[in-house]
């Protein structure tokens, strides 16, 4: 089955979608507009987010600790999402993560090395709603960005907020 | 959106990665019904938001599937239900109810994979939750040269039985018109 395809097409659709919408009438976009079409992808995939690790920790025994929940979201939470393992995980055991994808799923479509490098926060909002909508069904509220230098590699941070 | 928590007869514990598509497909009509006042905008939407996903799917199909020319409106019928449902939603609806002329048909879904754990809210009587699929149906076919109409006749959402679809064949269509996105 290629569903996996249709989940890229139409992440794809819908970014270009709300960036469309936001642009209407403008001759182009400034960095709020650009803030406003992130921060709705961003919550999109909240709750997508939440939804999927709903169903994947069903039949799951509870976390250990924090960085058992990290190492589960590499590896387990990560195949089903985005169908490969996290190459890299590093963290400051101060509850910063980083988390990094050799070959991202939704940025392979895209390019090799450094062509629309400025367009790929577009297409990385929603996936950073997605971790953090599992963090947060996991019981950790968190700060979620992503960095790209080259294509496809990407890096997610996930910063813990501590209550 | 309501969402029922499933354990019904199919068994839902599977872990079909259409999920995450089902899930963001429900974000996204939960976002199109904030941004617009009304159903009618949002069913606009979602199905020129699937005629520009249909346009770019078609050449993914075309390439998986190795399908040659279909020669007839029937042929083309099979080949959407049993090989594109199949391979990108993982259903085969049944063709059905063909028009006297050869150019009408409908999709029945038993089960319509968009739509796991969706409720409609009650004000939403007139949305058409998966309208996005006629979207698709309609680019798709716009690229191998068929004008078609298509929309959604029954649908398990708003209670009936089954999920209908019903297409219509328009006119051919003249090779070399640009695509466009709408």
């Amino acid at each position: 089955m290629a569903d996996e395809v249709l989940f890229e097409f139409l992440h794809m659709e819908i970014v270009s979608h709300i960036y469309k919408e936001q642009q209407s009438g403008k001759a182009e976009l400034d960095n709020k507009d650009r803030a406003v079409c992130v921060s709705v992808l961003e919550g999109m995939g909240f709750r997508v987010g939440q939804g999927i690790i709903e169903r994947l920790t069903r039949d799951t025994p509870s976390f250990k600790d924090e960085l058992d929940i990290m190492k589960f979201i590499c590896k387990d939470f990560w195949t089903k999402v985005f169908r490969r393992q996290i190459d890299n995980l590093r963290t400051n055991h101060q509850g910063t993560y980083v988390l990094q994808d050799n070959k991202f799923t939704l940025l392979t479509q895209l390019s090799n090395g450094k062509q629309y490098l400025d367009q790929a926060p577009r297409y990385l909002a929603f996936s950073c709603g997605v971790v953090r909508g599992a963090l947060s069904n996991l019981g950790m509220e968190s700060v979620v960005t992503a960095e790209v230098s080259i294509m496809p590699s990407c890096k997610f941070q996930v910063v813990i907020q501590k209550l | 959106w309501g969402r029922e928590q499933g354990r019904g007869s199919q068994g839902r514990q599977m872990e079909r990665n259409s999920e995450l598509f089902t899930l963001t497909y429900g974000a996204l009509v939960t976002q199109l019904c904030k941004d617009y006042e009304n159903d009618e905008e949002v069913n606009k939407q979602l199905d020129k938001m699937g005629y520009n996903i249909g346009v770019r799917l078609i050449e993914d199909f075309l390439a998986r599937s190795s399908i040659g020319r279909c020669q007839d409106f029937r042929e083309t019928a099979d080949v959407i239900a049993k090989v594109a449902f199949k391979m990108y939603l993982g259903v085969t609806p049944s063709v059905t109810n063909w028009s006297p002329a050869g150019d009408e048909f409908s999709l029945i879904l038993e089960n319509n994979p968009l739509v796991d754990f969706v409720e409609l809210p009650d004000n939403h009587n007139t949305l058409v939750y998966s309208n996005l699929l006629c979207g698709v149906l309609r680019g798709a076919l716009e690229m191998v040269q068929m004008a078609v109409d298509v929309k959604f006749v029954q649908d398990t959402l708003r209670g009936d039985n089954v999920t209908e679809i019903r297409m219509k064949f328009i006119k051919r269509i003249e090779e070399n018109l640009p695509a466009g996105d709408e």
